[in-house]
C-alpha cells in the first residue's frame, strides 16, 4: 500500500508563501480549470486555493518565537469527509491515498467541508464544486517531465526545501525517516482521523558545557597562580 | 457554524411536514378505536394532507437553493450506505409519495375495510398506507438529525439531543398545525391536537434546555496546540494567510455579535416554548378560530431561531486556524 504525503519541516519554513503561489498558478492553468478568483484587485478579495501559510506568535515578549504553518489538505488516512459525500464525488485512491474531488460529480453541498476538522476543503465560488489539494496528481505521474520534477508544485517551489514528499507507508523512504528520526507529528491526533501528512517541529541545537568544562584544571594554557596550600594530609601520607 | 436559511428552512419546513402527517394518522387511529369523532376523509384527512405535502414541496425547494450545483442533486442519492444526506435525499422522496398517497386514498374515498383484526379494527388502505408514511417520517427525523449529530467534531451536534430534539420540533409544530388547521376548517379537534401540541412543546422544551445547558458546559476536544502541534500556553495568530476573506471564514463563522445571538436564543426560548401553548390556552377560553394559527405561526418563526441559534453555536475545529487576521 501506498500513501503519498507531505512532510512540512517548520523549523526551516521562513514563511515565503512560495508554495502558495506555485500551487496556484500550477492549479489555474492545469486541466481540472482554474482555481476562480473573486474581486482579486478590488475591495475584499477572495479565491480558492489549496495552500495557505499561517503565521503563529508562541510565547510572550522577548521569549518568543515565530512559527510559519503551511496548511493544506492532510490526505488523511481515515479522511472523515470521504463517507459523507452524497454522491461520491469526494473519494480516496486506493492506489497512492490521494484524496481527491470528482468535479463532474460535486453538487456543492458542502458537507464535505463541515466534515474536515482541518478545514482543508474550499468551495470555488464560480464553479460551485469542492476544491481541496490534489498533491498535483497531474503532475507527478507525468512520463513527459524529467523524473525530478514529477513532485507537487509546493515541494518544487520552497527555497529552502521545507517540504518533502513520497511514500508515508514505505520505511526508508525520505519523508519515512525523516518523521521517524525527527519527531513527525500529525495535526489534531485527537479526532482518528490519521492525517497522512506530518509536520517536523521546530528543533534548537545546543551543545552542553559545564562550566568546568570550560576551566579545566589540566589546562595547558591556563594562567599560572600559585598552587593552593596544603591543607592536612594528602592522598599520599594517608595511603602509604 | 454560518446558518444557511436554505437548511434552516428546509429542516423547519419538513419538520412541520411530518408533524402534521403524523397528527392526522394519530387522529385515524384515534377514531378507529373509538376515541376521537371519524372525520371526513376529503375535508380532513385528504386536505390536512395536501397541506403537508405542501410543506414538505417548500423544504424541498428551499434545499435546492444550497446545492452549488443543483442540476445534479441526483447524483446524492448514490451513497446511502455511508452518508446519512444520501439516506435523507432518498427517505424524503419516498415520505413525500406516502403522504400524496394517503391524501389521494382519503380523497377518492377508498376506504373499505380490506380486513377486519380481531372483528373490531376495521383496517383500511389508508390505515396502511398512514403507519407506513409514520414509519418513514421518523426515518426522516432519523435522517436529517442524523447528518449533524454524526460529525463528531462539531461537539455540540455530536449528542443524542440532536436526534431527540429535531424530532420533538417537528411533532410539536406539526400537532400544532394540526390545531391550527382543524380551528381553520372547522373540525372539533382543536382542543385534541392543542393539548398535544402542548404536552410535544413542552417536551421539546426540556430536551432543548438540556443540550444548551450540555453546550454551555462542553470542554472542546481540540485547541490551538494540538491545531498546530505546538506546545505552549501562549500561542498567537498573526497571519491567516490573505488579508481578505475565504470560504474559511465565511462557512464556519456566524459572524454577529454575541448579543445578537443571546437575543436569538431569548427569541427562540419564549416563540416556541411560552408563547404557543398560552395562546392555545387563550383559544380554548375565548373559542377564536385564530389564536390556533396564530400559536402555529409564532411557534415557527421561534423554529427557524432556533434552527439559526443551533448553527450559530456549533463551533467548528477549523475556526482555531482562522482567529486572528492581523
Amino acid at each position: 500500500m501506498t500513501q503519498l504525503a507531505l512532510v512540512i519541516d517548520l523549523n526551516v519554513c521562513v514563511g515565503c508563501h512560495a508554495c502558495v503561489t506555485s500551487c496556484k498558478e500550477w492549479q489555474t492553468s492545469g486541466w481540472a480549470g482554474p482555481l476562480t478568483d473573486v474581486r482579486p484587485y478590488d475591495k475584499d478579495p477572495s479565491g480558492t486555493f489549496f495552500n495557505r501559510v499561517q503565521t503563529f506568535e508562541v510565547g510572550e515578549f522577548p521569549n518568543t518565537e515565530t512559527v510559519h504553518f503551511p496548511k493544506s489538505c492532510l490526505h488523511c488516512e481515515e479522511p472523515p469527509c470521504v463517507p459523507v459525500c452524497p454522491t461520491g464525488a469526494s473519494y480516496k485512491r486506493e492506489e497512492d491515498g490521494i484524496v481527491l474531488v470528482d468535479y463532474d460529480k460535486c453538487i456543492g453541498c458542502k458537507y464535505c467541508s463541515w466534515a474536515c476538522p482541518y478545514g482543508a476543503r474550499e468551495l470555488d465560488e464560480k464553479q460551485k464544486v469542492m476544491k481541496k489539494c490534489t498533491l498535483c496528481v497531474d503532475r507527478i505521474y507525468d512520463e513527459s517531465l524529467p523524473e525530478s520534477e514529477r513532485k507537487p508544485a509546493c515541494v518544487l517551489a520552497c527555497p529552502t526545501s521545507a517540504r518533502l514528499f513520497g511514500d508515508v507507508h514505505d520505511p526508508d523512504s525520505e519523508v519515512s525517516v525523516a518523521i521517524r528520526e525527527n519527531g513527525g507529528y500529525q495535526l489534531m491526533p485527537e479526532w482518528g482521523t490519521r492525517p497522512a501528512n506530518h509536520y517536523l517541529p521546530r528543533r534548537k541545537t545546543r551543545i552542553q558545557i559545564f562550566e568546568d568544562e570550560l576551566v579545566r584544571a589540566d589546562n595547558p594554557l591556563r594562567k599560572e597562580a600559585p598552587l593552593p596550600a596544603a591543607e592536612g594530609d594528602t592522598l599520599d601520607d594517608v595511603a602509604f | 457554524m454560518h446558518p444557511a436559511f436554505s437548511v434552516i428552512f428546509l429542516t423547519t419546513l419538513i419538520g412541520v411536514g411530518q408533524g402534521l402527517f403524523l397528527a392526522l394518522v394519530t387522529g385515524q387511529v384515534y377514531s378507529l378505536a373509538n376515541l376521537l369523532q371519524p372525520q371526513d376523509s376529503v375535508r380532513f384527512y385528504a386536505q390536512g394532507s395536501l397541506l403537508a405535502l405542501l410543506f414538505l414541496v417548500a423544504g424541498l425547494v428551499a434545499s435546492v437553493f444550497h446545492l452549488g450545483r443543483p442540476e445534479r442533486a441526483w447524483r446524492a442519492a448514490a451513497r446511502w450506505r455511508t452518508s446519512w444526506l444520501s439516506r435523507e435525499v432518498i427517505v424524503l422522496p419516498l415520505f413525500m409519495a406516502l403522504v400524496a398517497l394517503y391524501g389521494g386514498l382519503h380523497w377518492l374515498g377508498w376506504t373499505e375495510p380490506w380486513f377486519q383484526v380481531k372483528g373490531v379494527i376495521p383496517v383500511d388502505a389508508t390505515l396502511v398506507v398512514g403507519v407506513l408514511g409514520a414509519l418513514a417520517a421518523f426515518a426522516l427525523f432519523g435522517c436529517t438529525a442524523m447528518i449533524y449529530a454524526s460529525l463528531k467534531f462539531i461537539e455540540e451536534w455530536h449528542s443524542p439531543f440532536t436526534l431527540v430534539n429535531f424530532t420533538l420540533f417537528g411533532i410539536a409544530s406539526g400537532f400544532m398545525l394540526a390545531a391550527a388547521f382543524s380551528a381553520w376548517s372547522g373540525t372539533d379537534l382543536v382542543a385534541f391536537y392543542g393539548t398535544w401540541a402542548v404536552i410535544f412543546t413542552l417536551a421539546a422544551g426540556v430536551g432543548r434546555l438540556l443540550s444548551l445547558r450540555r453546550n454551555a458546559r462542553l470542554q472542546h476536544k481540540s485547541d490551538l496546540q494540538s491545531a498546530i502541534g505546538v506546545r505552549h500556553n501562549r500561542i498567537e495568530q498573526k497571519a491567516q494567510g490573505f488579508m481578505g476573506g475565504a470560504f474559511n471564514t465565511r462557512e464556519f463563522f456566524h459572524g454577529r455579535p454575541a448579543a445578537v445571538v443571546k437575543g436569538v436564543r431569548l427569541f427562540f426560548l419564549v416563540a416556541v416554548f411560552v408563547l404557543p401553548p398560552l395562546l392555545l390556552g387563550a383559544s380554548h377560553w375565548l373559542a377564536s378560530p385564530w389564536l390556533p394559527m396564530a400559536a402555529f405561526v409564532m411557534q415557527y418563526l421561534g423554529l427557524v431561531a432556533e434552527r439559526w441559534y443551533f448553527f450559530a453555536e456549533a463551533r467548528h475545529p477549523q475556526n482555531l486556524y482562522y482567529q486572528s487576521m492581523a
